[in-house]
């Protein structure tokens, strides 16, 4: 075995270039934490900007003029456009909730427990996340592609030019819109839900119909509505601000604005699925006391 | 016996004299303000990411000129215009409307400034989900509140006439149904309803017919002579620049390469002035 021929002089009798040093492990392993962190960096900084898009629309909340006519507009969208595919999800998620809670209750005779606990999921839980998921998918997804287009198209910037503050007409209106209007729309979805349980759960299995509601009537309490309603006015204020966020940054024509669109969905989705966790630690102390101080004698 | 007749017996009494007024000399003293300028930019800076767009732009435009912003295209035209009506925030510089410096300003004044510009852009910017007539109606209905519905609907309807727009044929179409000549005009005709101070145009005759064209110059020149208004127009037609223009700054690379008349501009040595307007007379002959 022979070693590798070395590198041949230069004619000019100058010593031959050096190969290129391979980088080495540190190096290797800089860079792939660098090509971790970018996104990393970019995701906090994008987050950054949106507590700042926040703050901006808290800024022009209270200012006048209020958009009455705006706000109604996108109350109509948001509440009515949605009431549809809210009511069909809410039915089906209680039919098949109302089904699964059932056969596992049935192991231990507690199916007239079938009724409280959905009403108690969907009013706690699953009726303001589902809803604001369906609003996200339908009318989120609408404000992104709306507020890009009119971005990439110049109307963001013909709205400041006749000094009409954009964030106060475009944005301020949509978040106030699906702040009141997710409220109602999970209740909505509570009711055709627990409507969906009671007919898989009495109709179709045949428990008795007086105590599927006595039991309902006597384990639930307001603060697990009140839970439910909290949850769905801060994600419909997410949903909306974190849609309009993505439409209001839009750069780079069509495709910018599906980009926009796709990111606007997978966000607002993610951030209240991650919200409701939050939430609901942080409001267990306080609707527990509230149970505690009701429950004391008078 | 006043203090006064005092005096007037003291007539070797030298003359009183005003130390401030003795310190003066040509040197320290102060003229008189001139009366600000509509738009003046001083040095100024924009960067988006690791590319510097302007490069230090000064300039002034006086009140009631026509202004021609002339140069190639990625010149950094839009942006310098961007600039003036405080849509960016430069990276430096400062830019002064009446001599009142906007990039200092917040949201609240930035609002009340910008009540002082129209401004036309470049592909119309008109709002597709109104129609034409609402979209002229939009700063009347947002600004003047003491106008009647009657009031704003004789002002959009005459302001659709002067832009040769029937308001009865196109004024109830959305912008999506109309030409881009057309829109162009529906765009004019909403910069201006507010009868502002400063008029921005964003290429104004780009996409027009020779006619609509000429008829754009001739609104330009027919509100700085009836009107007073000051006009920014950003444009390659370098015809209507020299028929509309009494100050022509060509940006080259983020810079004014050269301010001036028609002349200047036709005498000016950097080569890709020269070019720029050897190509046109080339085309021309």
């Amino acid at each position: 075995m022979t070693d590798a021929p070395a590198p041949a002089p230069k004619p000019d009798g100058q010593p031959p270039d050096k190969a290129p040093d391979k980088p080495g492990i540190g190096r290797r392993l800089y860079l792939m934490i660098a090509a971790l962190g970018e996104p990393v960096i970019k995701g906090i900084v994008e987050m950054g900007d949106i507590v700042l898009f926040t703050g901006r629309v808290l800024f022009w909340l209270p200012r006048r003029p209020f958009r009455w006519s705006e706000t109604l507009r996108h109350v109509r969208d948001i509440g009515f456009g949605s009431l549809f595919i809210v009511v069909l999800t809410g039915f089906f998620t209680g039919l098949v909730f109302g089904l699964q809670t059932l056969v596992g209750f049935k192991r231990f005779g507690a199916e007239a427990m079938v009724g409280p606990a959905t009403l108690i999921s969907l009013a706690r839980e699953m009726g303001p996340v589902l809803t604001a998921l369906m609003v996200a998918g339908r009318s989120g997804s609408g404000m992104a592609t709306e507020l890009g287009t009119m971005r990439v198209t110049e109307q963001i910037d013909a709205l400041s030019t006749m000094a009409v503050e954009p964030i106060q007409y475009l944005v301020v209106p949509r978040v106030v819109a699906a702040t009141l209007m997710l409220p109602m729309l999970a209740s909505i979805y509570t009711g055709c839900g627990f409507l969906g349980s009671y007919l898989m759960t009495v109709v179709r299995e045949g428990v008795d119909p007086g105590v599927f509601m006595y039991e309902t009537w006597n384990i639930l309490d307001p603060p697990d509505f009140y839970e439910g309603y909290i949850k769905a006015a801060f994600f419909g204020a997410q949903v909306a601000l974190i849609s309009c966020y993505k439409g209001f940054n839009t750069s780079g024509g069509a495709r910018g604005v599906g980009e926009a669109a796709t990111a606007a969905v997978v966000m607002s989705s993610v951030s209240v699925l991650v919200g409701t966790y939050v939430i609901t630690e942080l409001l267990q102390p306080l609707l527990q006391g509230y149970i505690y101080f009701n429950a004391l004698p008078k | 016996m006043t203090g006064f007749d005092d005096d007037k017996t003291v007539p070797d009494q030298p003359a009183p004299t005003n130390p401030a007024l003795d310190a003066i000399t040509p040197e320290t003293a102060v003229m008189p303000e001139r009366p600000p300028y509509a738009v003046e930019v001083k040095e100024l800076r924009k960067t988006f990411g690791t590319r510097e767009v302007l490069k230090g732009i000064n300039l002034q435009i006086e009140k009631g000129s026509v202004a021609v912003v002339l140069g190639g295209s990625g010149m950094g035209k839009s942006v310098l215009m961007k600039h003036m009506i405080g849509l960016l925030k430069p990276t430096s510089g400062s830019v002064l409307i009446d001599g009142e410096d906007i990039t200092k300003l917040g949201p609240l004044e930035l609002k009340r400034v910008r009540s002082k510009f129209g401004m036309v852009f470049q592909q119309a910017a008109l709002f597709d989900s109104m129609t034409n007539y609402d979209n002229v109606a939009f700063p009347l209905r947002e600004h003047r509140k003491d106008m009647s519905v009657a009031q704003i609907d004789e002002r959009v309807r005459y302001l659709m006439n002067l832009f040769s727009l029937d308001p009865d044929i196109l004024g109830p179409r959305f912008p999506s149904e109309i030409s881009g000549g057309q829109r162009k005009r529906v765009g004019l005709a909403r910069a201006v309803a507010l009868e502002p101070t400063i008029v921005l145009y964003d290429e104004p005759t780009t996409g027009l017919d020779p006619i609509t064209t000429d008829q754009v110059d001739e609104m330009i020149l027919q509100a700085k002579q009836s009107l007073g208004i000051t006009s920014i127009v950003i444009s390659h037609d370098i015809a209507s620049a020299f028929k509309i223009a009494d100050q022509i700054l060509f940006v080259f690379e983020g810079e004014i390469v050269v301010r001036g008349s028609k002349e200047d501009c036709l005498a000016s040595e950097h080569p890709f002035v020269k070019q720029f307007f050897a190509t046109w007379t080339a085309k021309n002959a």
